[in-house]
């Protein structure tokens, strides 16, 4: 027999945090229509200073010097290589800290165990750290004349300097992103659902996989998203261990920097209009993927309202 | 009730948008991957020999022209392919790397205190690498000039004008940067000379040049850029090269360089590092790789980057250079071990003379 799913209630919690949501609308409305216009103009003026007016510039700079110089300058060798080892790493490093990251929130939110202060304190570190210490990290580690140095070198194993560490570095710097959007998901979303699942006779596997993650798929696909954001633009972590060989060991973002530094400031800023680019698309993956999965026919009890906020 | 009756089929709501996601993913990671691959392949069946010389700032322009000629030398006298991967950055941070692991086949940095610290600290080529080539390792040399602004508004000529209050000197840092270091030790030794100059007024000058300047970029090349695209400061310290290389590339309309009275005879030098071509299996092409910079060739490609060749009389059609009064490290300061170990050293001269934001 299947479970009654359908006839559950939403929790109380929820409809409580519904009706303070509707005061506050109700409150807001009440104000005088200019004070909302200026607000409203404020906070547009405020992006398009900031955010609109430098994005569109990196577009002029790119294709100032018309289409041909652009598209010789993100189809040339080095530019090829450097977009390659971009995405590379970050399909490494994104899918590993997708895993990790579902891992420590379920961990952290379901269960209570020593430590636990502990290694949430530890998921924050690499938001503390400047990206450059994460970078002489693994010159520590990795270097020549680092701790495991001498035994990699008899192996004839290079790290830093070469694709590996780029990677490590990345995912050092990434770490956090999917486990800090997940955490405060999952404790809101709370246990009664899991405990239900459990009471029916579910295992720990099964009660993840139907009934944690499917409630927290936002949350992960927002941290995946940013993760993977950070992950193809991180600069100094990279840097540091990336020993800046041209065509090997450049991302994007290094190569846009020697790009600046060879004075090719046409290329410069056509390869980061192609990373900007990247970020754009994925932002309106993300955008196309939430209304195709909202706009499903769906059973009213599921609280479409939930999921309308979180797309 | 068992667990089967929980789970006997995919539940199509949540299932479906769920799965949609993983399997883009996963879709996504593999069209990744494939693409990756592919162009992985395409790399490793074209490459042949391959070698990596790490190099300093100023030398971006030149090695790249070089390098071209240099492949193709080596394919009209031997038949094999080679290419060259080139890594550019601060001499100092390009020698830091080096030591920790950077394998280059050959160096060619903006000092011999970088090389020496190789052989030092890592044990990466003999210490005696400096007598094993012509000129002291050094194919080319160069000195330290001013860049000024179009017009030269602030009237800057010589080493005095760039410690008048309110001047503001563009140079790098000389912890990371070779040109810095080279760019320091001329303003000192040009202290020094001075009539009525001793080791306390060479101090004094430098301090007060130092006082001048806003911002300590890492390298060469991005104190240049601070210069020239950014517009900060009015008179960069820099390689004689960079100089010329900012006129070809900005406008010999935008600025002017100026020869000061007297200057250091800046002589960057080029090292086989033995430890890693014999690993490699190199040795053969970075030893030529390194005499081609001293043929007829090398010298007229050096020349017409606006580095001095070592040997002028190889080049018929280079740019003629200002000749100006050049002192050596060697006799100034008793030579580079000395000039690091005394300026710029960990609690050295710089570091005590250098107060960030004061």
């Amino acid at each position: 027999m299947p479970p009654a799913e359908p006839i559950v209630p939403p929790p109380p919690d929820r409809v409580a945090r519904a009706a303070g949501t509707s005061a506050r609308l109700t409150r807001a409305t009440a104000d005088p229509p200019w004070a909302r216009a200026l607000i409203i103009a404020a906070a547009l003026i405020f992006l398009a200073l900031f955010l609109v007016i430098p994005l569109a510039a990196v577009f002029v700079a790119a294709f100032a010097q018309g289409v041909g110089v652009y598209l010789a300058a993100v189809t040339n060798p080095e530019a090829r290589s450097a977009i390659r080892l971009t995405l590379m790493t970050a399909a490494i490093a994104v899918p590993l800290n997708m895993v990790f990251g579902l891992a420590a929130a379920w961990a952290i939110t379901r269960f209570d165990f020593r430590g636990k202060n502990l290694l949430t304190t530890l998921i924050d570190l690499p938001f503390a750290v400047s990206p450059v210490i994460a970078g002489m990290l693994y010159v520590l580690l990795f270097g020549a004349q680092g701790l495991l140095g001498r035994s990699l070198a008899d192996r004839n194993i290079r790290i830093i300097f070469a694709v590996p560490g780029i990677v490590l570095a990345t995912i050092f710097v990434t770490l956090p992103f999917v486990a800090r959007e997940l955490i405060p998901v999952m404790e809101a979303s709370g246990t009664e659902e899991e405990q239900a699942a459990i009471t029916l006779g579910a295992t720990g596997w099964q009660t993840f996989w139907r009934v944690t993650l499917p409630k927290v798929k936002w949350g992960l696909l927002y941290g995946v998203i940013i993760c993977n954001a950070r992950a193809m633009g991180e600069f100094g972590a990279v840097s540091v261990v990336s020993g800046h060989i041209r065509g090997l060991t450049d991302t994007m973002p290094l190569y846009i920097e020697i790009l600046y530094n060879d004075y090719d400031f046409a290329a410069a800023f056509a390869v980061a209009s192609l990373l900007t680019s990247l970020a754009l698309v994925t932002l309106l993956a993300k955008r196309f993927l939430g209304r195709r999965i909202t706009d499903a026919p769906r059973v009213a009890a599921e609280g479409p309202g939930v999921d309308r906020r979180a797309a | 009730m068992d667990i089967s009756s929980i789970d006997p089929r995919p539940t199509p709501r949540s299932g479906l948008s769920l799965g949609l996601i993983l399997r883009l993913t996963a879709a996504l990671a593999l069209a990744i991957a494939i693409f990756g691959a592919v162009l992985g392949l395409q790399r490793t069946a074209r490459a042949g020999q391959t070698m990596l010389n790490v190099s300093f700032d100023a030398t971006r322009e030149f090695y790249q022209e070089y390098d071209a000629a240099f492949a193709a030398h080596w394919r009209a006298t031997t038949g094999q392919d080679v290419t060259i991967n080139i890594s550019n950055g601060g001499s100092g941070m390009q020698a830091r790397a080096a030591i920790d692991g950077l394998e280059a086949d050959v160096v060619t940095l903006g000092l011999a205190y970088d090389i020496d610290a190789l052989s030092a600290k890592a044990h990466l080529l003999p210490a005696n690498w400096q007598s094993r080539l012509p000129n002291h390792s050094s194919p080319y040399n160069s000195t330290i000039v001013f860049l000024v602004r179009k017009g030269n508004p602030r009237g800057i000529h010589d080493w005095p004008d760039l410690v008048r209050p309110g001047v503001a000197v563009v140079s790098p840092n000389p912890k990371t940067s070779g040109g810095a270091r080279w760019a320091y030790l001329a303003a000192w030794g040009y202290a020094l000379q001075a009539p009525g100059g001793n080791p306390a007024s060479a101090r004094d000058f430098v301090t007060r040049l130092y006082r001048n300047v806003p911002v300590l970029d890492s390298g060469a090349r991005g104190a240049t850029t601070t210069f020239a695209e950014r517009g900060i400061g009015d008179v960069l310290i820099s390689w004689e090269n960079e100089a010329w290389v900012v006129l070809d590339h900005f406008g010999k309309d935008q600025f002017a360089i100026v020869y000061p009275s007297v200057s250091i005879l800046a002589e960057p030098p080029v090292a086989l590092i033995d430890q890693t071509v014999d690993r490699h299996g190199t040795r053969a092409v970075a030893t030529a790789y390194l005499d081609y910079l001293y043929s007829p060739r090398g010298q007229t490609i050096a020349a017409h980057n606006y580095f001095r060749p070592s040997e002028p009389a190889a080049v018929h059609d280079g740019p003629s250079f200002p000749k100006i009064k050049l002192f050596t490290v060697d006799t100034v300061f008793g030579g580079w071990e000395k000039a690091q170990a005394v300026h710029f050293a960990d609690d050295g001269v710089f570091d005590q003379i250098y107060q960030p934001g004061s």
